[in-house]
């Protein structure tokens, strides 16, 4: 590969691709940063330069990672022993998730970690679970060091106790698979020992008739017992429950198969349904394995616990220990440096205290806190040292004791699926047409009747039906996952395609403060003009004032005279002898109104001494597209908007959001969750759209839970799916969509159907041979599904999805 | 027609090879990540990476 010479006029960091503004050259290449132009070293070092080569720029740069992020804790026995997988007195093994973790680059590292460290024997990565395993020799490092080593590299691992517990994925993944392998093995054997039966026309020699029947029986029963028991032990729940599900009448038609099949070899009567039995199974497996699929690489079951460090410094006769986060107590003093998280509900004794909320509520603006005020846990510390006191335990803290809410214990129960629905109605009609046809023919010839019977059971046992689901939702989930919309499971589209009401929150979910653009048009301002703005704006917490102060770089401060927030307005107020107005062009210059529509919401107007000097325009501060989105969802749905801040914007938000919606301000976690229950009592299907700690409460009440996420391996908290925040504009397409699939799925039911009144045809007359069931299965199971697949692939291209 | 029996053992051997290889991929975890060692695969040291690691 070229050495990029363009890249290297152009000035890019030859490690991470960023621009470089304080340029370090080192070895003929530009580094954004020294600590890009270290980690090259190393890799030169160590000869492993192919880094560069195999992707362009692959690195991740090392300027934004966390300052003081230490890995101290990793000495503690106690925390160690909780992470490791195995150890003895030669090798430990010990696996970390990286969300780093994007490119064949990293894999490269990452394996040959060796190079770098040789106490490091072993290093696997897993890309798609963005995993690293790692063997190391006992004696030579630790685990402090391997997680150093790779944090060093860029690859910081986040580690967390929870996230590592035992996993049982794999374990019921790979039993599907065997289940798989050994239904479509009987399958294949079946079938060939089925075609002497149906091409002789009868002309069998008894001899191998029964030779091959008595073998389909073998064959047989190890699909029966084993690969289908998922299906019984359903079907058993579901009726000890007193509900019916999907599982009952497949159940009832494999045991109506199988036995009946038995039957008629042992009696000599006929060949059975085996390879009917065995095929239905192995195709049901297969939707079974389709409908497992989900997106590794996210959680959507991170809970506080997934923020919080495991472990935090505690200071005790003036000595620092480090302590698990699950032992501290109340009245412990803890010590919280630059970058830390504050586990638990504290009280500030020493320090500076500036704390960056936006874990818990999106909003990334420092609360500056004094000697003696009590400080929430999620917060981040963004400066000197402090020394706190805690007053609660870490599960009682404002912010966590929300996880005992009874919301967080229930599990998924509904149980209108439509599945169960139509589950529930044909097996009721199966059985009466069953017995209708049983009893017709009992008069006449019982061995009929009986044959009858069965046959309506055998030939309506709702294998198509079962497919279609798995199938369709599978694919629309594939089909939102291109899309950026990422679901937890094929059970959410149901679920979203029964919303009629829809819940945001504001700060960080339909705002994004940190990337907005600010402009200035109008008359120019001096350097003191702006400085005297900034300021002013210092006062006001709302968060455009918030964002001119960020942006106006400026460090001379004045003092503001005769102050006055005029909420949903502006700000006025006297910077020595001028008197400035900031805020909507109305309040700005009283009596004119000229002011035009477009982006009224995100222009702010200054005013000195009664003269308009222009206006700051902040792009962006709105998510792209969200009045087109609130628009289209007002059509169908009703709207609520909830804000843990103050109403300031309540007048911008109500243009934005019209009129009918509900707008709720000051509303913490609990009240969030509390508004979601209430319109669920009032039979509402809610949809709660959020993002930070503060909403989990609420995703978690919601019928479903989408969070909003910049980048999507970031933590988000549990929910249900979770959307790119670049697709936002998009929602109200995908919940059409998910409509369109369940309506793809109701066709591909009647369209099963269809295949069913033909079966029962033949079946009621009593004349189903086993080669047309042999027939009519697999081409009804394969062309269903070829049906779901298309028709979700045809609706999503009409609907611009893919 | 006694040749059957043989076929049917031969036809029943050679299937019950497939499923036990199978069962050995899905075992030894081949189907647990299905996208790394296409990657892996690429990397030119690997070969010699792995006798080092051996000689260790």
């Amino acid at each position: 590969m070229p050495q990029h010479p363009d890249i290297l006029t152009k000035h890019i960091c030859y490690h991470c691709g960023d621009e470089c503004i304080d340029e370090i050259s080192y070895d003929e290449k530009s580094f954004c940063c020294v600590g890009c132009k270290s980690v090259y070293e190393l890799l030169f070092q160590s000869n492993l330069c192919s880094y560069y080569t195999l992707e362009n720029h692959p690195g991740i740069n090392l300027k934004e990672s966390g300052s003081g992020i230490k890995f101290s804790y990793l000495d503690d026995k106690e925390i160690s022993k909780q992470i490791i997988e195995f150890s003895n007195d030669e090798i430990t093994k010990v696996t970390f998730y990286i969300p780093s973790i994007h490119c064949s680059s990293c894999i490269y590292l990452l394996e040959h970690l060796y190079k770098i460290d040789h106490a490091v024997v072993n290093s696997k990565t897993d890309f798609t679970q963005k995993k690293i395993f790692i063997t190391y020799k006992t004696g030579e490092t630790s685990l402090r060091k391997i997680a150093e080593l790779l944090y060093s590299i860029g690859y910081e691992p986040a580690i967390n106790i929870d996230d590592l517990a035992e996993n049982d994925k794999p374990k019921v993944l790979k039993k599907l698979y065997y289940k798989i392998g050994i239904a479509g093995f009987c399958f294949g054997n079946i079938m060939l020992f089925s075609f002497p039966e149906y091409l002789s026309l009868g002309n069998l020699d008894p001899f191998y008739k029964h030779l091959f029947g008595y073998l389909n029986i073998l064959l047989s029963a190890p699909v029966f017992f084993y690969c289908a028991s998922d299906y019984f032990k359903s079907a058993f729940i579901g009726l000890k429950q007193k509900h019916i599900n999907l599982d009952v009448p497949i159940s009832l038609g494999i045991a109506v198969i199988f036995l009946r099949s038995v039957f008629e070899v042992i009696s000599g009567f006929g060949a059975g349904y085996f390879d009917s039995l065995t095929g239905l199974i192995f195709f049901l497996l297969i939707g079974k394995l389709i409908q497992t699929k989900t997106f590794d690489f996210l959680n959507f079951e991170r809970n506080y616990k997934s923020y919080f460090p495991i472990s935090v410094t505690i200071l005790k006769d003036k000595t620092e220990t480090t302590t698990p986060i699950n032992k501290l107590a109340k009245g412990d003093r803890i010590v919280i440096r630059n970058g830390e998280l504050i586990p638990a509900d504290s009280i500030l004794f020493k320090g500076n205290a500036k704390i960056d909320y936006s874990f818990v509520t999106g909003e990334s603006t420092p609360v500056e806190k004094v000697f003696g005020e009590i400080i929430y846990a999620g917060g981040r510390q963004e400066g000197d040292l402090l020394e706190l006191e805690v007053v609660r335990d870490v599960s009682q803290s404002y912010l966590t004791q929300l996880w005992n809410n009874d919301a967080f214990k229930k599990t998924d129960t509904e149980k209108t699926k439509l599945n169960d629905v139509i589950a529930k109605y044909f097996t009721y009609i199966t059985l009466a047409v069953a017995i209708t046809a049983g009893a017709f023919w009992l008069n006449k010839d019982i061995k009929i009747a009986v044959n009858v019977f069965t046959a309506v059971l055998v030939i309506a046992c709702p294998c198509a039906l079962a497919l279609a689901g798995p199938f369709a939702l599978s694919n629309t989930m594939r089909i939102f996952g291109k899309n950026k919309f990422y679901l937890k499971n094929t059970g959410v589209i149901e679920k979203l395609s029964k919303i009629d009401s829809i819940v945001f929150d504001k700060t960080g979910t339909i705002t994004q403060v940190k990337n907005a653009e600010l402009n200035y048009y109008g008359n120019l301002l001096s350097n003191k003009e702006l400085s005297e703005i900034k300021s002013l704006v210092k006062n006001s917490t709302h968060p455009l004032s918030q964002k001119i102060y960020e942006s106006v770089k400026c460090d001379d401060e004045f003092e503001i005279k005769n102050y006055k927030e005029f909420p949903g307005k502006g700000i006025k107020g006297f910077v020595g002898e001028n008197e400035y107005k900031i805020g909507m062009l109305e309040f700005v210059m009283t009596g004119d109104n000229k002011e035009d529509t477009e982006n009224k919401a995100s222009k702010v107007y200054v005013s000195k001494n009664g003269k308009l000097k222009g206006y700051f325009l902040i792009l962006n501060y709105f998510r792209k597209g969200l009045s087109e989105l609130i628009t289209d969802l007002n059509q169908s749905k009703e709207l609520t908007l909830l804000s843990g801040d103050n109403d300031n914007e309540r007048q911008n938000l109500q243009e934005i959001f019209g009129t009918e919606s509900t707008m709720k301000f000051y509303q913490r976690p609990e009240d969030k969750l509390h508004y979601i229950k209430s319109l669920q009592d009032n039979n509402k299907r809610v949809l709660m759209i959020g993002d930070g700690l503060n909403d989990a409460g609420a995703l978690k009440q919601s019928d479903a839970g989408i969070a909003v996420t910049e980048s999507v391996t970031c933590f988000s908290p549990s929910c249900d799916a979770i959307l790119s925040s670049e697709k936002f504009r998009e929602l109200n397409k995908y919940l059409i969509f998910s409509k369109t699939t369940m309506n793809v799925i109701k066709a591909s039911f009647a369209f099963s159907m269809l295949y069913n009144f033909v079966g029962l045809y033949y079946a009621v007359q009593g004349t189903l041979s086993p080669i047309v069931a042999a027939i009519l299965m697999p081409v009804s199971s394969i062309s269903v599904v070829l049906f779901a697949i298309f028709l979700t692939d045809y609706f999503a291209k009409r609907q611009k999805l893919i | 027609m006694d040749v059957m029996f043989i076929l049917i053992g031969a036809s029943i051997t050679v299937a019950m090879t497939f499923l036990f290889a199978f069962i050995w991929a899905v075992k030894s975890g081949q189907y647990e990540d299905r996208y790394t060692p296409s990657v892996r695969i690429l990397f030119e040291e690997n070969i010699q990476s792995e006798t080092e690691n051996k000689k260790l």
